[in-house]
């Protein structure tokens, strides 16, 4: 799936008539930054980036001598300093920086000059007083010297490397003061010993990750711009992103393959100096937020649970959503839809993450998107081009391209597993410091207090439950929850005690039947909501007994202690129906037998045993008190009793 | 391809065509065709194979031998 990367799956296909446009531009007499920018926002292979840089050329020094400017394209100038060969990568950046709406001018010294120009007072880089500088280094010139098994010597030549880089930086405040842009080291693929290369000091991996981090520290301390291209190479794949053949023919530090990619990531940086990233992101709710559209699907039919698989993807989007809230980026919806439909599952919905309080805009109606768009870009007061909008539709995403091509709209692929990654991938939101006016919310506080006690813990299992913060909740079947309940029946096969499936219409009927208990249980914790993954089915026996038809579990929630405490809950409900014994049945099947021990460790007693290996068992409930285990528990919708919430 | 990588459409391509005839082709944008071609083709030409070429002829007898 790499080609979400390489290929820039976020942007359009180049249009077929891609040169036409660019042969009219050249000729044209009016404006021309809009044109140029719509032809920059496809996804361009090397030639056509090539090409369309040619035409920048042409038309900016065309704009320059009859006084014309490239509005709305902002001007900047970077010079690269480079060990390795860039002539390749010079028009690249020249015709992404368009589509990030800079217009940008490189300056390129002679190859392999980095130190002379970087300390010469009136070199060609410094003379040229760029507004920053690209360190576009290659880890094959610096001075690495293996030294292996020597932490003394490897951290030697660490500190060589910073201080270079360093002097590098100090040359260039002195005489020209641009920013410095930081590239990290792509570590090769190949290794000396193999795993032991991350962990030996003075491996060739191991000293490169020790200047990462460091060059990283350095950054962030000193107010300069890092550009992580390791993290890029590491996405794409080391073995891809090296290309040997292609440094032995001509010293390219990367694979061509990824200078499109590497393009955009070095001209997104450069619009986020110049404070051009966008600031909101306004999402589409049917087939975005959620799998399914809710006027027609209803609460209950609209995917959205842990446990299934598109519910998982838009999940994710709502959590890339929600991180990207809580770093600053501001949410609003853009649905064509009712408002009070659209707004349900955001306030009845049990598994939606998003709450109508993280949106800051709502706009649910059955105007255009556009014009919905608008409406929100000047309740906020910001312009359009601060706007990002996540939409599966292709045919909004077309039209608010067209009539609002300020706003960027990425494409996203037809399964929306990849949702989440496109969107990131995209790269809108790019910033290069973040300050503590950035966080919007105390939340985030108090997550990283979270975390930091988390990481503390070294007690034992009990406590590390109680760091958990878990929160589990107990309802009885409803409508909301059929779906999952439903499927959980049907899919359950290790953690379940009797593997009786039901259909939807037998799970509808035992929700109304006054004669039978049901449980539906979810798990919430610090690092999300596990969403429902217990299911009880309780029917009244003879005599005062409760059978139990139906107990299952999800297996991700193995080791909690949840089977305590739904026993807990079971045990509270039979005590106000005046049940006086529980009975339970193991019936062993080729895929159960975790719990064949299910209700000896819960305290039952074993009161049959059949040659099949079937086992029946028995609870007194009076004097029947379980283990108790470290969790908020929240009981609510069961008809006669009082809700509760207590930890 | 020649029109994509040298953006001129006017290049007669000939089997006698070499790097000399055709004003900007220079070492950087000659491996800019090799990879356009590699890539059009879906194949891979190795270092020496690429280091042998003289003309449009030799490229053409490249792809050739490679796609049978």
């Amino acid at each position: 799936m790499n080609s979400i990367y390489s290929e820039l799956q976020w942007l359009p296909r180049a249009p077929r008539e891609f040169s036409e446009r660019l042969k009219a531009l050249e000729g044209a007499a009016g404006p021309v930054g809009g044109e140029l920018r719509a032809l920059a926002l496809h996804a361009l292979d090397l030639n056509q980036l090539t090409k369309l840089a040619k035409a920048i050329g042409c038309v900016s020094s065309k704009a320059k001598s009859n006084g014309n400017s490239l509005d709305p394209l902002v001007p900047f100038r970077l010079a690269v300093l480079s060990n390795s060969t860039v002539d390749l990568i010079v028009p690249a950046l020249v015709a992404t920086g368009v589509r990030h709406g800079i217009a940008l001018e490189v300056i390129q010294p002679s190859y392999d000059q980095v130190a002379q120009e970087a300390m010469t007072p009136d070199s060609k880089v410094n003379s040229s007083k760029p507004d920053a500088v690209l360190l576009a280094l290659d880890y094959r010139g610096l001075p690495l010297k293996l030294s292996l098994g020597d932490s003394e010597a490897s951290s030697a030549t660490v500190r060589g490397v910073i201080g270079y880089l360093e002097a590098l930086r100090d040359g260039i405040k002195a005489n020209s003061n641009a920013v410095c842009i930081f590239q990290t080291f792509a570590p090769p693929p190949e290794t000396l010993f193999g795993s032991l290369d991350r962990a030996l000091p003075g491996t060739l991996r191991n000293l490169i990750d020790a200047i990462n981090r460091e060059l990283a520290e350095y950054v962030l301390g000193s107010g300069e711009v890092l550009l992580d291209v390791a993290g890029l190479a590491e996405t794409v794949g080391l073995a891809d992103w090296h290309n040997t053949q292609l440094w032995n023919m001509a010293k390219f530090s990367f694979s061509d393959e990824f200078i499109p990619l590497y393009a955009d990531h070095v001209a997104r940086t450069v619009a986020a100096i110049r404070g051009k990233s966008a600031k909101v992101l306004i999402l589409d709710l049917d087939n975005t937020v959620w799998g399914g559209v809710i006027g027609d699907d209803g609460l209950e039919g609209i995917k959205l649970a842990q446990g299934d698989a598109q519910g998982e993807a838009h999940l994710a989007v709502q959590r890339l959503a929600l991180d990207l809230r809580q770093r600053g980026i501001i949410l609003a919806v853009s649905s064509k839809n009712t408002d009070e439909v659209a707004r349900e599952p955001f306030v009845k919905h049990p598994e939606m993450l998003l709450k109508l309080d993280h949106i800051a805009v709502f706009q649910a109606n059955w105007n255009d998107k556009a014009t919905n768009i608008q409406a929100i870009a000047e309740e906020l007061s910001l312009g359009l081009d601060a706007m990002v909008f996540l939409d599966d539709n292709p045919v909004e995403r077309g039209l608010v391209r067209n009539l609002l091509p300020q706003v960027a709209v990425p494409e996203l692929p037809e399964d929306p597993a990849y949702y989440a990654r496109t969107l990131e991938a995209a790269g809108y939101f790019e910033a290069v410091s973040f300050a503590a006016e950035d966080l919007k919310r105390a939340g985030f506080y108090q997550d990283n207090a979270k975390r930091a006690s988390l990481q503390k813990q070294v007690g034992g299992v009990d406590a590390y439950l109680a760091s958990l913060e878990m929160t589990i909740t107990f309802q009885p079947f409803d409508a909301t929850g059929r779906a999952r309940i439903v499927q959980l029946i049907n899919k359950s096969n290790q953690y379940n005690l009797t593997t009786r499936r039901y259909t939807d219409p037998e799970v509808t009927q035992a929700e109304n039947d006054p004669e039978v208990f049901t449980l539906q249980v979810r798990l919430a914790d610090i690092f999300g909501d596990n969403g429902m993954i217990s299911v009880v089915v309780c029917r009244h026996g003879e005599g005062g007994v409760w059978e139990i038809d139906t107990w299952l579990m999800s297996c991700r929630v193995l080791g909690r202690k949840v089977e305590h405490m739904v026993l807990r809950e079971i045990l509270d409900h039979a005590r106000a129906a005046g049940v006086s014994k529980l009975r339970g049945t193991y019936r062993p099947t080729d895929r159960n037998e975790l719990v064949i021990d299910h209700y000896a460790k819960l305290g039952f007693m074993k009161v049959d045993e059949e040659d099949s290996g079937l086992t029946r068992w028995e609870l007194l409930v009076e004097g029947a008190d379980p283990q108790s285990a470290p969790m908020k528990v929240v009981s609510r919708g069961f008809v006669g009793a009082v809700e509760k919430s207590h930890a | 391809m020649f029109e994509d990588v040298f953006d001129e459409d006017s290049i007669e391509v000939t089997s006698e065509l070499s790097a000399k005839d055709v004003d900007g082709w220079d070492s950087l944008t000659h491996i800019r065709l090799i990879l356009t071609v590699e890539k059009a083709f879906k194949i891979k030409f190795s270092t020496s194979e690429i280091g042998k070429l003289q003309n449009v002829g030799d490229l053409v007898a490249l792809i050739k031998a490679r796609a049978e």
